[in-house]
């Protein structure tokens, strides 16, 4: 028997647990999903050694005190129509059915190809900083933290709050663009305040603008990294390298479900309209899915889908100048971290590209399209399904990103064997 | 907050380790090895993006092939190994 939800929401970082504590508090039959082991998403991650930031504690208790909000963590989405949802948890696949869907899928981080990135020791930037949240030993550890955005600060101070030793910070951006960002901070006051805290944390911490990881050198695990910081190639020996270019949405869900996108830059998100409706009727979107805002838009974009799904439109109306306000910080990270272009040239022809079948730049050389590369060289075949790799060679200029297919994340073969579930639109 | 809670134990490649509470299977290798699996090629695999999307983590957890370790969370007694074969070739 399917269970049926009046409003289902996918991702439980802070505008998923906005949306359903916003739609549960007008009555309505909420189910909250998230692949992870705890609620929180990317920027509110349980640290298994510390307490959680206020503000998050207070979204928690918001929706964990509701009885009409049913959350289910650990839950993976195998396929999805416009009425129900087909999820495997650890022991079973069951169906989900709802009237309304608020994705709220947040973000991946942006990695790119250069020489060494496969090496052990290698993470992503905010990566790094989900793995030591876990637990991941860092004590001691040497770390070069390196890439571009307002969160490799973020990344560094839980580092070191773990002990680790932080060799450089290396942001790719130049002192000018820094400033530029920096001077336009005070409209946000709330992100102004983190900002200098996360300064006085790391006081001591060697912070280079214009600078950038060539390559990563080690035997069986990273030893030293080759970083250009201006015009000198100056190598520094380390145990990590955290490295992310940025954050991209994950829409794949709101694609298998044929939610219009709307491309800027490389990287596509999701389309919505003033009451984050997507071009699905029932269909709703928040948070970093529909652009990379971070926080502070997730939370209010969040309520106000919850708000709208129930069709309390006052209520979300209520929010649309604040969401506006926050929403301008999407363009000045935009504007003010551009890559350098010497970022998407790092690749040799030896360095592998697709991590999960180990294609190189090279094998991809002569492709004009993704289809034709994945059909000789597997490459995007892998178990990611071409999230690391479609969505570097996308960066790069290479390939556009094609859209997923069922199961958009690999599946157990007795889930797909649900009867009921045979198609999906698209 | 469980910084006071008795930590978990579990075994990972037959080593007996220690994780703290709601750690994740990644931290606990880690105590081990940086080496998750072998690559296509022969290389070594390690975490890349610890958030459940590259897959680059993957282990075998109680007998179970294919388990994300940065998405798992560490039980008493569980018995993690590292040594899978690549996925093909
Ligand atoms: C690795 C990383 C670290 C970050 N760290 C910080 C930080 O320290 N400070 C900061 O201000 N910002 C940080 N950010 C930025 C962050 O994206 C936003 O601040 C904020 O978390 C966005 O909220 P959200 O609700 O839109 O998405 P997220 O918080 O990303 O939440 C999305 C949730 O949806 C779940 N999900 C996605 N797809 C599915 C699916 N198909 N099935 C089930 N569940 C799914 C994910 O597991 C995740 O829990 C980080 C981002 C990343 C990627
Ligand atoms: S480290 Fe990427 S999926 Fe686990």
């Amino acid at each position: 028997m399917a269970e049926h939800y009046d409003v289902l929401v996918v991702g439980a970082g802070p505008a998923g647990l906005a949306a359903a504590d916003a739609a549960a508090g007008h009555g309505a039959r909420v189910g909250l999903l998230d692949a992870q082991a705890t609620l929180g998403g990317q920027v509110w991650r349980r640290d298994v050694r510390a307490e959680a930031p206020r503000m998050a504690r207070h979204a928690f208790h918001a929706v964990e005190r509701r009885t009409n909000i049913a959350r289910f963590t650990q839950t993976q989405i195998v396929a999805a129509t416009d009425k129900e949802l087909l999820v495997e948890q650890a022991a079973q696949a069951r169906t989900l059915r709802y009237d309304k869907l608020v994705l709220a899928c947040g973000a991946r981080e942006l990695l790119l190809p250069f020489p060494g990135w496969t090496l052990p020791g290698v993470f992503g930037a905010g990566g790094a900083q989900a793995l030591i949240k876990q637990g991941w030993p860092i004590a001691g550890k040497r770390v070069v933290i390196a890439g571009s955005g307002p969160l490799l600060l973020a990344v560094a101070a839980t580092l070191r709050k773990h002990g680790a030793s932080i060799a450089a910070i290396c942001e790719q951006a130049s002192a000018k663009q820094l400033a530029a960002f920096a001077g336009a901070l005070w409209r946000w006051p709330q992100k102004a305040a983190q900002a200098l805290v996360l300064r006085a944390t790391l006081t001591g911490v060697p912070y280079h603008a214009a600078a950038f990881v060539r390559a990563a050198h080690g035997d069986a695990r990273l030893r030293s990294v080759e970083v250009q910081i201006g015009e000198n190639l100056v190598r520094i020996e380390c145990d990590h390298l955290a490295v992310g270019y940025g954050l991209v949405p994950n829409v794949e869900l709101a694609q298998l479900l044929g939610c219009a996108l709307t491309r800027n830059g490389s990287h596509p998100h999701v389309e919505v309209d003033d009451d984050q409706r997507t071009s699905i009727a029932n269909v709703y979107a928040a948070g970093e899915v529909c652009g990379i805002g971070g926080r502070d838009s997730a939370r209010i974009e969040g309520a106000i889908a919850g708000h709208a799904a129930v069709g309390a439109t006052q209520a979300a109306q209520a929010l649309r100048s604040a969401q506006r306000h926050a929403r301008r910080f999407s363009a000045l990270l935009e504007t003010r971290f551009t890559l350098d272009a010497r970022i998407r040239e790092l690749a040799t022809d030896d360095t592998i590209v697709c991590r999960c079948e180990d294609v190189t730049w090279s094998a991809l050389r002569d492709f004009g399209d993704a289809r034709a590369a994945k059909l000789q060289t597997r490459c995007g075949m892998g178990a990611c399904q071409g999230r690391i790799c479609g969505t570097a060679l996308a960066e790069l200029g290479r390939f556009p990103r094609g859209g997923p297919r069922p199961p958009i994340f690999p599946a157990r073969l007795a889930t797909l064997a649900e009867a009921d579930f045979a198609s999906t639109p698209n | 907050m469980n910084t006071t809670a008795k930590p978990v134990c579990l075994h990972v490649d037959g080593v007996a380790v220690e994780a703290p509470v709601g750690a994740s299977v990644a931290a606990a290798i880690a105590q081990v090895t940086l080496r998750f699996g072998r690559r296509p090629g022969g290389g070594a695999r390690a975490p890349l993006c610890g958030m459940g999307v590259c897959f680059e983590c993957r282990v075998r957890i109680d007998g179970i092939d294919h388990q994300r370790a940065c998405m798992t969370i560490v039980r008493e007694g569980m018995r993690v190994e590292t040594a899978m074969e690549p996925a093909h070739g």
